[in-house]
């Protein structure tokens, strides 16, 4: 019923960023080339990034395939060109599906927890046609809002689906979009906020490469309903696939009259141009965001008047993150209650969390707000690598906190992570495990926000470099005591001065790490160990009698010249010239080299 | 060069684009944005050039000086950094002889960048060799491939 090409077979190739990087490209044109040569009919689409990354891992090691015949759907895992082959004479020609191939119990059960909304079509539709969007329904939404609703009532089902933004602040869309249209102006502009500076998130990426017309129908949608004719999306030039995704996009949204003059001959008129950010997280920031498109450096500024007032060249703006929009056609398509159903009292819906670090099946995920956090780490996460025992989630990123192991039951909703000092934000989710230093990881952190700040007002820029000077001594052992009150004085201090949002968080990720993790941080400073075996300065490297070959690879590498020994003997590790680089210990091939 | 710029221009003029899209323009067409074409650009434009420095110092993608043949891009996100990103790049500034804040070559073969987060997490770590990604890197194979770049000639 989702096809939109009628044909009894149908190939789906995983083809986002990191399909193409495992060889999505290759595997295609094999499918494409053996196809034709024996002059069968498919229709082979790429699949995008949501879906391949989404199968968590699985693609993550290789491409994955859907193989759909007469309407029967096998997935195989880990393809590569040299397994197309057999694919296609078992299972295409004989019917027979490679079964030693194909995903199995885990890869089910990863998909089982989740409620997909934003990401629904993701992995189904061809990012690349505007019919197969349409196919699903794609575009409804916008004609109904234009021919047949008010400004009003769209803001009115906005606002009762509970819809709250994605980008981090979690401000009702509806509420947002009602105040915006309340100014009197004589231009009013929508602003898509693609940056995602995050550094472990890459939910919006994702979005784009795999649905992007679902932003442009929602970005429309807004603009009709504030009563904007210019939108713009600003999205980081480090993402290459999803700006010609929405390129294309654009271009067929226009062709089909979604977008530009009188849209649907409704006379309506809005038009979406592309602003490429240009590297700075701060441009996140919806004031600095607005410096950027103005051609300005991106420094925010204070607020009130908030965009919404005065905003892109001093007209009343609003910004929304991607996948708040991207939710926009789903709600109205399927209405508010429906929307509203999922999530808490407070947090509706669903959120996109980007889930890695050291989970076994890291991927893109979609649950519903309210979801257990033990469930998403276990039942689709499938649990920590290595079988490690989990020492934290991160989230939220360099604005967020870490969550210890034992609070895994809490639930995932803006409100209880506020409670235990982190939060939704953008929807990274990075796990840790035992052999994670927290304060390595609040170091970097701090590393980021620290060269992220713009400078214009002293707690921040001073303040976090303070603080990463001290981070950096505790680290290389050469804290003082007093340190840890120093870092939450001064945190709380950078807190409470700075002017935007990012001075204001910059400190949480110290800040909880020291409330759950403070043992942690007195190993550092006072037994000058790092417990986890991660910080540099506090190992000592040694090579293990029994294990050494007297290869000499550890001798050839180590830059200090600190290994001495001979041939076939046991090698030495002088621990007065060691610089303490780990060379010697990544060289080994026999794992002789300890670190302690 | 100066038609090169003059064709930017008319670019920036047609798409009515600002400063940063047009240095973002410069930079595509040279690799980094080169002094006589900042000066150029201000008398053409009549700004000031201090304010182009003023931006290009600002955001992280633009360079000043010339980068080298190859570039080798490190992943530094979250999910490449607890998978060992920062060893991967003490290692590759070893293997190139890279000294502390040294981001080429001084034979101008290779330069060294960071990045964030490139969205293929789930293949942590992730080194990008000139616009080629590779995911789940080790020391082992980033020095095997900064060998075959030495040798063979660059691809693309
Ligand atoms: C330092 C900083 C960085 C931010 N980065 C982003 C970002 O990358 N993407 C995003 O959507 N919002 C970001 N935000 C939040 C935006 O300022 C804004 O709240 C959001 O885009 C509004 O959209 P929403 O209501 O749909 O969430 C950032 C905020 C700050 C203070
Ligand atoms: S808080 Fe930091 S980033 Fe924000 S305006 Fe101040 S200096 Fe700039
Ligand atoms: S690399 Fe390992 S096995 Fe070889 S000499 Fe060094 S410690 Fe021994
Ligand atoms: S953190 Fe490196 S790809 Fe996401």
């Amino acid at each position: 019923m989702r096809d939109p090409v009628k044909s009894n077979l149908t190939i789906r190739v995983c083809m986002g960023t990191g399909g193409i990087a495992a060889g999505g490209v290759e595997v295609m044109a094999v499918f494409a080339d053996r196809l034709a040569g024996r002059g069968i009919r498919a229709d082979i689409r790429k699949h995008c990034s949501i879906h391949k990354v989404g199968c968590r891992g699985l693609c993550a090691k290789d491409v994955l395939v859907d193989v759909i015949l007469n309407g029967d759907k096998t997935t195989y895992q880990f393809i590569k060109p040299d397994m197309v082959e057999r694919i296609i004479e078992e299972h295409v020609v004989g019917g027979n599906p490679v079964l030693e191939w194909a995903v199995g119990e885990d890869y089910h059960q990863f998909h089982d927890k989740q409620v997909k909304v934003v990401l629904s079509d993701c992995g189904n539709i061809n990012p690349e046609e505007i019919d197969s969007y349409i196919s699903v329904g794609g575009y409804n939404a916008l004609e109904r809002v234009i021919k047949k609703m008010t400004p009003a009532e769209t803001i009115a089902l906005i606002k009762k689906s509970g819809l709250r933004g994605r980008g981090g602040a979690g401000f009702p869309t509806g509420v947002k979009w009602e105040i915006c249209r309340s100014v009197e102006a004589s231009r009013k502009y929508i602003i898509c906020n693609a940056d995602e500076g995050d550094p472990g998130a890459f939910m919006d990426r994702s979005v784009i490469e795999g649905n992007p017309h679902a932003v442009i129908e929602g970005m429309t949608v807004g603009a009709s309903a504030i009563g904007a004719d210019k939108g713009y999306v600003y999205i980081r030039a480090e993402y290459p696939l999803a700006v010609e995704r929405l390129k294309n996009a654009l271009k067929q949204a226009r062709e089909r009259s979604f977008l530009g003059k009188n849209i649907l001959g409704s006379g309506f008129s809005f038009d979406i141009r592309i602003k490429l950010g240009a590297g700075a997280f701060v441009c996140g920031e919806e004031t600095a965001l607005i410096a950027s498109i103005e051609g300005l450096r991106g420094m925010p500024r204070a607020k009130p008047p908030f965009p919404v007032h005065k905003g892109l060249w001093g007209q009343p703006t609003v910004i929304n993150n991607v996948e708040t929009l991207a939710n926009i056609p789903y709600i109205i398509r399927n209405g508010a209650e429906w929307y509203a159903s999922y999530g808490t009292e407070k947090s509706k819906g669903t959120k996109v969390f980007a889930l890695t670090g050291k989970i076994r099946n890291s991927g893109l995920i979609e649950v519903p707000m309210g979801i257990p956090l033990r469930e998403i780490i276990y039942d689709i996460g499938g649990g920590i690598e290595n079988n490690r025992k989990i020492k934290a989630v991160q989230t939220g990123g360099p604005s967020g906190g870490c969550i210890p192991a034992e609070l895994l039951d809490i639930t995932v909703d803006f409100e209880s992570l506020a409670r235990v000092g982190s939060i939704v934000g953008s929807g990274g989710m990075v796990v840790l495990d035992e052999t994670d230093c927290m304060v390595n990881i609040a170091k970097f952190f701090l590393q980021f926000t620290q060269s992220e700040s713009c400078g214009k007002c002293v707690p921040c820029r001073i303040g976090t470099k303070r603080l990463l000077e001290i981070l950096e001594r505790v680290t290389e052992g050469k804290g003082r005591l007093g340190d840890i009150e120093l870092l939450e004085s001064l945190a709380n201090d950078i807190k409470a001065t700075s002017l935007c949002g990012l001075g204001q968080t910059a400190p949480n990720p110290v800040l909880s790490t020291i409330k759950y993790f403070r043992d942690e941080f007195e190993a550092h400073i006072t037994k000058k160990k790092c417990p986890a075996g991660v910080c540099r300065d506090l190992l000592s490297f040694v090579v293990l009698k029994d294990f050494c070959k007297g290869c000499g690879a550890c001798k050839r590498v180590c830059p200090a010249g600190a290994v001495t020994g001979e041939r076939k003997q046991v090698h030495v590790i002088d621990p007065e010239v060691c610089v303490k680089c780990g060379a010697c210990y990544d060289a080994c091939k026999f794992k002789a080299i300890g670190k302690g | 060069m100066e038609k090169i710029l003059e064709k930017i221009y008319q670019a920036f003029i047609d798409n009515e684009g600002n400063i940063i899209s047009l240095l973002q323009d410069i930079q595509d067409e040279f690799g980094y944005i080169p002094e006589p074409s900042v000066y150029w650009f201000s008398k053409r434009l009549d700004v000031p050039a201090s304010r182009f420095f003023g931006i290009t110092t600002f955001y992280a993608q633009f360079h000043l000086a010339p980068r080298g043949k190859n570039i080798i891009t490190t992943c530094c996100g979250t999910a490449c950094h607890v998978k060992g990103s920062e060893r991967l790049i003490t290692g590759l500034a070893r293997e190139l002889d890279l000294a502390e804040g040294e981001h080429t070559t001084d034979d101008r073969e290779f330069t060294i960048e960071k990045v964030n987060c490139v969205g293929a997490c789930s293949i942590a770590p992730v080194v990008i060799i000139n616009n080629k990604i590779f995911g789940k890197m080790s020391s082992d194979s980033l020095t095997k491939e900064v060998k075959n770049l030495r040798e063979g000639p660059r691809e693309k």
